[in-house]
């Protein structure tokens, strides 16, 4: 077996449960700060009196535009910024105090490409896990067994110049996780990867936090948190505005579920009349869970709590009035809508 | 995706301590000799370059100054034409040898480093003090500049028109030998840290010309006393303990005293670590 075994006590903290601790028994948090504070020497107050906890296994995400302090944030987790003010512990390790213990205990993947051009793709895993007291056999059979889980071994020898986005980008993680860290950094990970490397490295982080790897992702890609995240903070300078899992969070703001229902025409090419439009949002405003609906780019939008349980009872309403519906479309509240209804102003601008 | 699912997942993770770094007594020795080991690894993928950059310069040097201007009859003599140019160039030369070394083993990747290619942000990741990353640079320079005097050397005592007379004081050249290569390496430290990748031009301009030329390579230290102001001016500049060693060291002609030597060699040596160190850590922290 290429990974060294767990001690036993160790081993029975898996993280699959403690993803969601039970109230009251919540294990020891993996990450957990205290009015962390950064004022950089210019006086910016990068990161303003910030209380985390993440909880082992937990999939954790900073969500925040440009400058929010996000990147600040996993520097002082991860040594490398100091705090002005505040605490912070990782897996129990105090990172003020304990530096060096601390970054045993990290993997970090920084929002830059640094891995080490002199080496081969291999050597980059190998060299890493030396630093970390692997043995030469051990660091080389744990180097192979991860290029495989990360789909590089045809690129095992060659160096790191010859990769494309997405490979180097993979390459980074595996690096990260070749020590066995209890707790993985990623800065942005998918920024500058086209759209399919996105998707490809949003399965492969769930399921290495399936597999009980607690993470921390910043982003400022409101669907990435959302997709991956169990628990999102939303920042914005320097201050986390909330904390909560995406559909809490969606919740809490009282965001809406948008229906479109597109009605059929007379013919193949023909678009519903407006008054077939009109007859159609009447139906449809009167099933129970829709607030309102309104008639927009020739379709029917109707604006729910919830888009639970909705559709069945909009389609047969449509029936039964004799409209019929030719297509359905459903968008969620987003978590874009909470940044707003936090700041008043929008994630990406 | 199926490939991924299929492979049971070595970074499966689940709680702190794990890893042998856990069951190691000094984790961050481990690391420090790891981070050799990385060096090692580079050096011996890049060996021809090494090569190449390190030989030049010497070859050149001893080439010219003391096979072809002998051999054209545009000879140049020392202490009164009592020795030859050779005898004057081969300490001078194993001195520079080593400075440069420092720079280009250790100074002129952290510019770059530093930069912007930022190679060097997983090794300081490696669980050891950000100060060891720095020391561990210095120590694999001066190794290099060892490796570097080794090749050199031969060089320096074959190409000579006229043989080179040496004569070898075994204790000093072991002193000298060990200080010297740690002074470079510190130098490189030092100016990698605190120069930016625009800057280097400047760098080679504004510091390693002057230092080299001024060094006591191509001249004896003690003959400045016809220039006083000059003989008291580039007793700031470390190359000139390194060639006023290498002298003491490697021949019989007169040197700067043995004192004045070490006390240059350490002198220079812990101020240039003390400001690669403190820079490193400035470079690195925020
Ligand atoms: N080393 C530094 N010195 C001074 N200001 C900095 C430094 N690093 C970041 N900042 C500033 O701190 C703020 C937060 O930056 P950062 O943490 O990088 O934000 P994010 O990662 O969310 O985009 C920004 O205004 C940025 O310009
Ligand atoms: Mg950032």
């Amino acid at each position: 077996m290429t990974t060294t075994p767990a001690p036993a006590g160790a081993a029975a903290a898996t993280a699959g449960d403690a993803a969601h601790p039970a109230d009251g028994g919540a294990p020891a948090p993996m990450i957990a700060t205290e009015a962390l504070t950064k004022v950089f020497p210019s006086g910016l107050r990068a990161v303003d009196g910030v209380d985390l906890t993440v909880a082992p296994g937990e999939f954790f995400g900073l969500l925040g535009p440009n400058g929010a302090g996000k990147t600040t944030i996993i520097g002082m987790l991860t040594t490398r910024v100091q705090p002005t003010a505040g605490r912070a512990r990782v897996a129990g390790v105090d990172v003020v105090a304990q530096p060096a213990r601390a970054k045993r205990v990290i993997g970090v993947v920084p929002q830059t490409n640094t891995l080490d051009r002199s080496l081969s793709v291999r050597e980059n895993l190998h060299y890493h896990a030396r630093f970390f007291a692997y043995g030469r056999r051990q660091a080389a059979e744990r180097a192979e067994a991860l290029l495989e889980q990360f789909r590089l071994t045809d690129k095992r020898d060659v160096l790191v110049d010859e990769l494309s986005g997405g490979m180097a980008q993979r390459l980074m993680i595996a690096r990260a996780l070749m020590h066995e860290p209890a707790m993985l950094f990623l800065d942005e990970p998918t920024v500058g990867l086209d759209p399919q490397s996105r998707i490809a490295l949003w399965e492969l982080l769930s399921e290495l936090n399936e597999d009980g790897q607690t993470v921390l992702l910043t982003t400022h890609y409101m669907e990435e948190a959302d997709h991956l995240c169990d628990r999102v903070a939303i920042m914005d300078h320097g201050h986390v505005l909330a904390a909560d899992s995406p559909a809490e969070l969606k919740r809490t703001v009282d965001a809406e579920a948008i229906v479109r229902v597109a009605a059929p025409g007379r013919s193949e090419v023909e678009p519903p009349s407006p008054d077939q439009l009109a007859r159609l949002r009447g139906v449809l405003a009167a099933v129970p869970g829709v607030r309102w609906a309104e008639v927009r780019d020739g379709q029917v939008e109707c604006h729910a709590d919830s888009a639970r349980g909705l559709l069945p009872r909009l389609v047969t309403a449509a029936e039964e009035a004799g409209t019929g519906i030719s297509d359905l479309s459903v968008s969620e509240p987003s978590l874009e809508t909470v940044f707003v209804s936090l700041t008043g102003r929008e994630l990406r601008e | 995706m199926t490939a991924v699912a299929e492979t049971p997942s070595p970074a499966r993770a689940a709680a702190p301590a794990r890893g042998p770094a856990e069951a190691v007594r000094w984790p961050a020795l481990v690391a420090f000799g790891a981070l050799l080991l990385r060096d090692a690894r580079v050096l011996t993928r890049e060996r021809w370059r090494f090569l190449i950059r390190t030989v030049s310069q010497p070859l050149m040097l001893v080439f010219v100054f003391t096979y072809v201007f002998p051999t054209i009859g545009q000879e140049l003599r020392a202490f009164d034409g009592q020795a030859s140019f050779s005898d004057i160039l081969v300490p001078g030369v194993i001195a520079i040898t080593m400075l440069i070394k420092g720079v280009q083993s250790v100074a002129l990747p952290l510019v770059d480093d530093f930069g912007y290619t930022r190679e060097i942000e997983d090794r300081i990741m490696a669980p050891l003090p950000v100060w060891a990353v720095a020391v561990e640079k210095i120590v694999a320079g001066a190794l290099q500049g060892l490796v570097a005097v080794v090749v050199v050397f031969p060089i320096v005592a074959l190409v000579p028109a006229e043989p080179v007379s040496l004569d070898i004081s075994w204790g000093h050249l072991l002193a000298v030998g060990l200080l010297a290569p740690f002074v470079g390496a510190s130098l490189g430290l030092a100016l990698g840290t605190l120069v930016t990748p625009k800057q280097v031009p400047m760098m080679f301009s504004v510091i390693i010309l002057p230092v080299t030329f001024l060094g006591a390579t191509y001249f004896p230290w003690t003959q400045l006393e016809a220039i006083p102001w000059l003989q008291w001016a580039v007793l700031i500049n470390p190359l000139v303990y390194l060639s006023e060693g290498f002298r003491m060291a490697l021949t019989s002609l007169p040197s700067m005293p043995p004192a004045a030597i070490y006390a240059g060699l350490l002198l220079c040596g812990g101020l240039t670590a003390a400001i690669g160190l403190w820079g490193f850590r400035r470079r690195v922290l925020a």
